[in-house]
Order: C-alpha cells, then structure tokens, then sequence
C-alpha cells in the first residue's frame, strides 16, 4: 500500500510516495538524492546511516520511511549548507578518516553530542562514538579531532 | 508491494481495536530497534504494523500519586535527561545508560526492552528491584501485572495475544536507599550484557537483588536478600548468598561468554554491585553513573 509522506528535509518540506516497508535510509538515497547517510551493516549497529530525527541521531536502516510523516530530519547535506562546520574541518585537519565510509554517521552523532555537551572529556567523546563503528582508523585520529573541535576558549 | 500495511492510530481505544483485529498477524511498533531487525530477519512474518508513536498519552513520563508512570513511548535517552529518574528512579537511570548506544537509546524505548523480553534486557533487573507494575490494554480492558510475572523466558511473556503495554508504574520509595546496576559485556561501549546484575539496599537494611543474562529470562532471588535483610552489609555474608544465587541462575554458554564464565562472574559483579549500593545509602561515593567494573 503506497502512501504520501511529507517531512522536513534539511529546512525543506518534502513529500513523497513510499511502500510501507520502505527504509529510511532508501528513501533518502534513491528517492530523495541525499546520498550522506550509508548502508553498512543494515541493522542498526554501525551508525553509517545515522541522520538527526527532530535534533536526535537515529538509524534511517531501521526506521520505515512511513515513520517519519510530519517529522524533521536533517543529514550533513543540510548541517554542512553554509560550508563545513568547525568540527568538519577538524576532521579535515587531523586526517581523521580513510575510506570515510563511517564519516557521514559519525559527524551526524557527534553533531547531536556537541549541541548537548560542547566541551566534552575524552571519555564522553568515546562514549558517545561508541555506535559508531569504523573499519579503518582505530578511531584514534576521530577521537582525536573530536576533542581538539572542542577545546575550550575556542 | 509492501509485505505489510502500517497503521498509526492516534488513541489508545483505536489502537487495541486495530491490535485486537489484525492480532495474530500484527506487530506493535515503538523504537523499532528490535521489530524491524526481525521482520527483515524473517523471524516474524507479519501483514499489520502498528505505529504507537502518534498516541499521546504514551509519552507519559510522570510522578502521581506516590508512582512514577513510564509510557510505552519513553526512549532511553529521554530517561536518562529525565530529572525525575536521575532523583528518585538511579538505579534505572544507571542502568538506561548501559543500553546500547546513543543512535538507539534515542529511538528504543523501556516498554519495548521488556515486551522483546530477551534473557540480556538491561533494563529488566532495575525494573525487577523496584517492583514495578507493568499496566497493559486490550478490548477487554485494562489489567496490571507484577514485572516479576511478566518474563517467562527467551522472548516469551505474560502478555496475551491482544494486549498492549500501555506504560509502567512504579512505586516511589519513601525511605533512603542505595542502588546500582552493574553490567559486563565483552568489551567497554557498546554489547549485550553477559552478566547484569541490579541491586538495592534500603535504611531500613532490606536488599533486594536481581539479574539479567544469567538464567532464561531475567530474574529477582529473594532467597538470598533474606540472607542479607536486617543486617550492616559486610563482603563476609557473600559465601552463603553465593550459594542462593548459584541455585538460582542457570546460564547458558554462547558467543559472547561461556556458562562457568557467567556464574563466576555472577558473584564477582554481585559484590560489585552490593558495596556500591551500600556504599551510596550511606551517602558516599561512588556516584551514579560511575563506571563500576
Ligand atoms: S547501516 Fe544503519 S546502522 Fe549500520
Ligand atoms: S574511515 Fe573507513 S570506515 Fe571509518
């Protein structure tokens, strides 16, 4: 059964035609073009798909696109619009990343971390990535500039 | 073509209408972070969903009366800023930390912890410590059953065909007390539990002790707080409350520990868990939330 849904895209009101058993995360992919958000393991434990559902990082793999009817979400389409953040360029700075395959999802978390708690201790940092699974860098280098974003007197 | 319809009723008395038509195929939705696994899984065949999330009174997260009431719709995150909870319920607000991770305490929900009422659920010791009341609903009306007779074992639970958890009620403890959960899994961060254990200790020297992981489903053992009520907590007493614990739990050796592994460590959290909590009723250290492993 096909049904409309509209929802705040990244400061946009949208609508769009799903099948109730339809993904989030395919949605916002293949419908929608908002390619941020990846597919890893498709059920909730790696963070590569994760997007703000009203301010909060949620997992678009599983959650059906129906859900979110009249709801806002926001992808690092719409949070990186005005250039990249602070925290992005931190990223940049610190190599943080290889692939970058995890960086959607963990700059998606870390975003919701830092509105909440800005000068997070390294161990709340950790805490908060803790979902967030990366293949490549040992995290290190995200924890890294993570902490180094937040500084305090910056 | 879809493989189910979704529905979102926006009452109750239109929800367990819905439920009550569509029962034996239909699947209730809350955090999803469970449901949707399963029936991508093909564990769970199912031709109706059914939204909760547009019901109001669900996001009920409230003191009355002397209780605390806990809607369906309540996500770990929002208990965990939830002053009430961090105040009056800590054992509950330790314990909801050590769920997962943010991206789904920000989306799973306590109710729905417990109806998926698997052997590691960590929320099932602090609820079984504080007596809670789980109220449900189905066409027939509403009934309330104890959290202790809620579990029958790897998800299977108390609740009939056409019933709904509406929310949570727990009593308000009216006297100074010291609690905490301890949780071990393989590593820091997130895992499921391999051993879980909650424990409370009230002024009045009653110690209530529950656990998760450790046996079919998760479990209170009264015998042995009796070994321990009306007595100044001292580690001596642990040998005899061992052996209460040892009878009581009957774990199981899988992916994440092995059966001797769980029974040991079943004791080893136990003390853990009993000198914090004794050591918070006499108001001191360590604070809720600390890392007590
Ligand atoms: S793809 Fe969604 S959590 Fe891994
Ligand atoms: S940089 Fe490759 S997965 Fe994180």
């Amino acid at each position: 059964m096909k049904r409309e849904i509209t929802f705040t895209l990244n400061d946009d009101i949208v609508s769009v035609y799903v099948e109730s058993d339809e993904k989030l995360l395919d949605v916002l992919r293949y419908k929608l073009g908002i390619k941020s958000p990846k597919q890893g393991c498709g059920r909730g434990e790696c963070g590569s798909c994760s997007v703000l559902l009203n301010g909060k990082s949620v997992r678009s793999c599983i959650i059906y696109a129906v859900e979110i009817d009249g709801q806002k979400i926001e992808t690092l389409e719409g949070i990186q619009k005005n250039g990249i953040t602070k925290l992005q360029r931190s990223f940049v700075e610190h190599n943080a990343f290889q692939c970058g395959f995890c960086a959607s999802g963990v700059t998606i978390t870390m975003t919701e971390f830092l509105r909440k708690n800005p000068y997070p201790k390294i161990a709340e940092i950790k805490e908060a990535l803790s979902g967030n699974l990366c293949r490549c860098t040992g995290y290190k280098s995200i924890v890294d500039a993570i902490a180094d974003a937040t500084k305090e007197g910056e | 073509m879809s493989s189910f319809d979704y529905f979102s009723p926006k009452t109750l008395e239109e929800a367990v209408q819905l439920y009550n038509e569509h029962s034996a195929s239909a699947r209730l939705l809350l955090g999803g972070t469970d449901l949707v696994n399963m029936i991508n899984d093909e564990m769970i065949k199912t031709n109706a969903v059914i939204d909760l999330k547009n019901i109001a009174y669900l996001k009920q997260l409230e003191l009355k009366d002397n209780h605390l009431y806990i809607g369906a719709d309540v996500t770990f995150t929002e208990l965990i800023e939830s002053d009430i909870i961090r105040e009056k319920f800590p054992v509950i607000w330790e314990s909801s930390r050590k769920v997962a991770s943010m991206g789904i305490r920000n989306r799973a929900t306590i109710v729905g912890n417990i109806c998926s009422s698997v052997p590691s659920a960590d929320s099932a010791p602090a609820l079984l410590i504080r007596e809670t009341i789980v109220r449900v609903m189905s066409v027939n009306g509403k009934r309330e059953i104890d959290i202790a007779d809620f579990f029958i074992g790897p998800r299977k639970n108390a609740l009939k065909e056409n019933e709904i958890v509406i929310n949570l009620k727990i009593p308000v403890l009216n006297k100074s007390f010291g609690g905490s959960y301890v949780k071990m899994g393989r590593y820091k961060g997130e895992d499921l539990a391999q051993v879980g254990v909650a424990t409370l200790v009230t002024e009045d020297l009653q110690y209530r002790i529950a656990y998760c992981a450790v046996s079919p489903k998760p479990i209170r053992i009264k015998k042995a707080e009796q070994l321990l009520n009306g007595r100044e907590f001292s580690v001596e007493f642990l040998k005899d409350v061992d052996t209460e614990i040892m009878n009581a739990i009957s774990p199981i050796g899988d992916i994440r520990a092995s059966k001797s592994y769980r029974e040991k460590m079943s004791s080893v959290l136990l003390e853990k868990s009993l000198i914090a909590s004794y050591s918070r009723l006499k108001g001191n250290k360590p604070e809720y939330g600390k890392e007590l492993l």
